[in-house]
């Protein structure tokens, strides 16, 4: 186990099956305090099983995720709930709770685990929905707004329990250039303001190399991981083929310095 | 060399031309390689292109040159396209037949998880009922009386329909039989002992399982699909006591007042038929309902009621929350959820009866 207090994640040998067929195996990468943490790879490869590995929907085939230094799944249930407590997890499409508007969504939250009266928690769940640009959307039902709305609604939601560890799935997925730029802008200002950590699967490359501090490279013809670190890194410096394709929109395929050693 | 001349419009979509001439010809002259002239080609479309492909396979098999080259240039392109990609081997789906033994175990494990799946909802049921004595459960009284207001107010109207229906049937088949022995005022007992004891409760049961456990298989279905079920995992809010609970309150509330409604509407049926119909005096048969019926019959139609009711909670939600995550499933997810319910209605009803004979109720 790693000493260093700084570690917020730790994925230790991680292999993800679905019965026996296995989708990745033998994944470890490290996460430190107030990062960014992006899950990258190509359509299909796995990204978003990581992640629902690391938010507690999916119990791993072998080896386990560590949050300071504490382990997830070979926890009881009791540490396992209250690890969830510090996560906040924003779902591809936002996943409101269709029944409710956008203030009871994260009324709902608040309410479960603090005891605040019901007006304290409606003006939190209306600061949080000005922290995403939805100030006045409180009494709108999710089906009432866009898309993109939904997406920020759904990470004001996240937000609700000021979480420790945030969780993006596809943030930009269907999403126009600039919202999906504002969106990274927002997870940036978020990072700085908040302190949180942060884990984003995408395979967007201009998010990647606008938000990512480091990263993990999920490859789905080997099923393991190629490469980690950070993005920037990894394309100046990197001299795996597969890597340098993708984070070059396969441009590097013929560039000389590209191939491997 | 091998020349396939191609002329013509080839938009029509009823009748291609067998390639077995070609086949025939490429085995028998063994030609190194097939050329095109399409030099008095028309319009095109895919039609053509598939031909062409069946072609490109033949001459593979044949190993003989393809020469792409000799197509207009728009159709070399797309066949090179087409090709640019080569298949992969293990994405494409083979249909195979298991054999005979792989079915029937197949078919039992699928059973078995079923079964297991069932109880374990079961029982989480009852730790959530459990909790929900002590006060600890986790859910909003305004999500239960929504609940309670399209289960039972809004389901009235049909209750009672089904309901008058069938007291009113029941007069006619027992009159029918009974005024041959002159004892058509028995009528009056016969009706009120069948529907206060069996057919309010069941039928009551039965619409409510084909109206609201297919709306709450539907509900939890999508949710499912929108990840919205998810969703109350990662917050750790346990979805059975958020989602099922209101549900399941709601029937067991509701569920004995219908059958109460449902008892009343089936013996006014049986009323209208017998005095309009029958000569019966209409005292005379409320005063033959009302000996007729025994506190035990009654209080046994109404608890039957309520475990239909739960019957109805749990298997749509059961349902709803095993759903997969794609439209056809909510679907599935529906139908599976009203056939799953009203068996079990039926066949705990059988039960019941077996008991009640054995305890002379």
């Amino acid at each position: 186990m790693s000493t260093d207090t700084n570690i917020k994640i730790e994925i230790r040998d991680l292999t993800m099956a679905y019965g026996s067929f296995v989708v990745m195996r033998d994944i470890s990468a490290q996460v430190r305090r107030g990062e960014v943490f992006i899950i990258m790879g190509g359509s299909g490869c796995g990204k978003s099983t990581l992640l629902r590995h690391m938010i507690g929907l999916k119990r791993p085939a072998k080896g386990d995720i560590y949050y300071d230094g504490t382990p997830y799944w070979q926890s009881d249930e009791a540490v396992r709930q209250g690890k969830l407590r510090s996560f906040g997890v924003l779902f591809q499409s936002g996943a409101l709770w269709s029944s409710m508007t956008l203030a009871e969504n994260i009324g709902l939250v608040l309410g479960e685990y603090t005891d605040f009266p019901p007006a304290e928690i409606r003006a939190i769940a209306g600061l949080k929905l000005a922290l995403v640009g939805l100030k006045g959307f409180e009494d709108y039902y999710p089906a009432e707004i866009s898309g993109g709305m939904c997406k920020r609604a759904g990470l004001a939601r996240a937000l609700a329990l000021d979480p420790d560890v945030l969780f993006f799935d596809e943030p930009s997925a269907g999403l126009d250039p600039i919202s999906s730029r504002n969106l990274d802008e927002l997870i940036l200002q978020l990072r700085d303001s908040l302190g949180a950590t942060f884990v984003v699967v995408t395979h967007e490359l201009a998010s990647i190399f606008t938000i990512g501090d480091n990263s993990v490279f999920l490859d789905p013809i080997t099923r393991t991981m190629r490469a980690k670190g950070n993005p920037r890194e990894l394309l100046k410096h990197s001299t795996d083929p597969a890597v340098q394709q993708f984070l070059t929109r396969g441009e590097a395929s013929a560039h000389p310095a590209a191939q491997p050693s | 060399m091998l020349i396939v001349e191609i002329a013509g419009d080839w938009l029509d979509r009823s009748s291609l031309p067998d390639l077995a001439a070609v086949q025939h010809e490429l085995a028998h002259t063994q030609a190194k390689a097939l050329e095109f002239d399409a030099s008095a080609l028309g319009h095109w479309d895919s039609a053509l292109m598939v031909r062409i492909l069946a072609l490109f396979d033949l001459c593979t098999k044949a190993k003989s040159e393809f020469r792409a080259a000799t197509l207009p240039e728009g159709l070399a392109k797309l066949i090179a396209l087409s090709q640019a990609v080569p298949e992969k081997s293990d994405a494409v789906r083979k249909s195979t037949t298991p054999s005979f033994l792989q079915r029937v175990g197949e078919s039992g494990l699928t059973a078995w998880t079923g079964g297991t799946s069932m109880l374990s909802f079961l029982g989480e049921s009852v730790v959530a009922s459990l909790k929900l004595v002590r006060g600890q459960a986790q859910f909003r009284w305004s999500d239960t009386l929504l609940v309670i207001q399209q289960c039972g107010p809004e389901a009235l109207g049909i209750v009672g329909l089904i309901n008058f229906l069938i007291g009113m049937i029941l007069a006619f088949v027992g009159a029918t039989e009974l005024t041959q022995f002159g004892a058509s005022i028995y009528t009056a007992d016969l009706v009120a002992i069948a529907s206060v004891r069996e057919m309010a409760c069941i039928m009551t049961g039965i619409i409510i399982c084909g109206r609201t456990g297919a709306a709450f298989a539907a509900q939890l279905g999508t949710m499912k699909v929108n990840q919205e079920i998810e969703a109350f995992q990662t917050f750790g809010i346990s979805s059975f006591e958020f989602l099922v609970l209101p549900r399941m309150m709601a029937l067991v509330l509701m569920m004995p007042l219908l059958c109460l409604f449902a008892d009343l509407i089936a013996i006014a049926g049986g009323f209208l038929v017998s005095t309009l119909m029958l000569d019966v005096s209409p005292l005379l048969y409320l005063d033959r309902t009302v000996a007729s019926i025994s506190l035990t019959a009654f209080l046994l139609g109404v608890f039957k009621g309520a475990f239909f009711g739960v019957i109805v909670a749990l298997t749509g939600c059961l349902r709803g929350m095993q759903c997969g995550t794609n439209a056809a499933a909510v679907g599935q997810a529906t139908t599976s959820a009203v056939v799953t319910g009203i068996t079990w209605i039926i066949a705990s009803d059988g039960i019941f009866a077996v008991i009640c004979s054995a305890l002379h109720i």
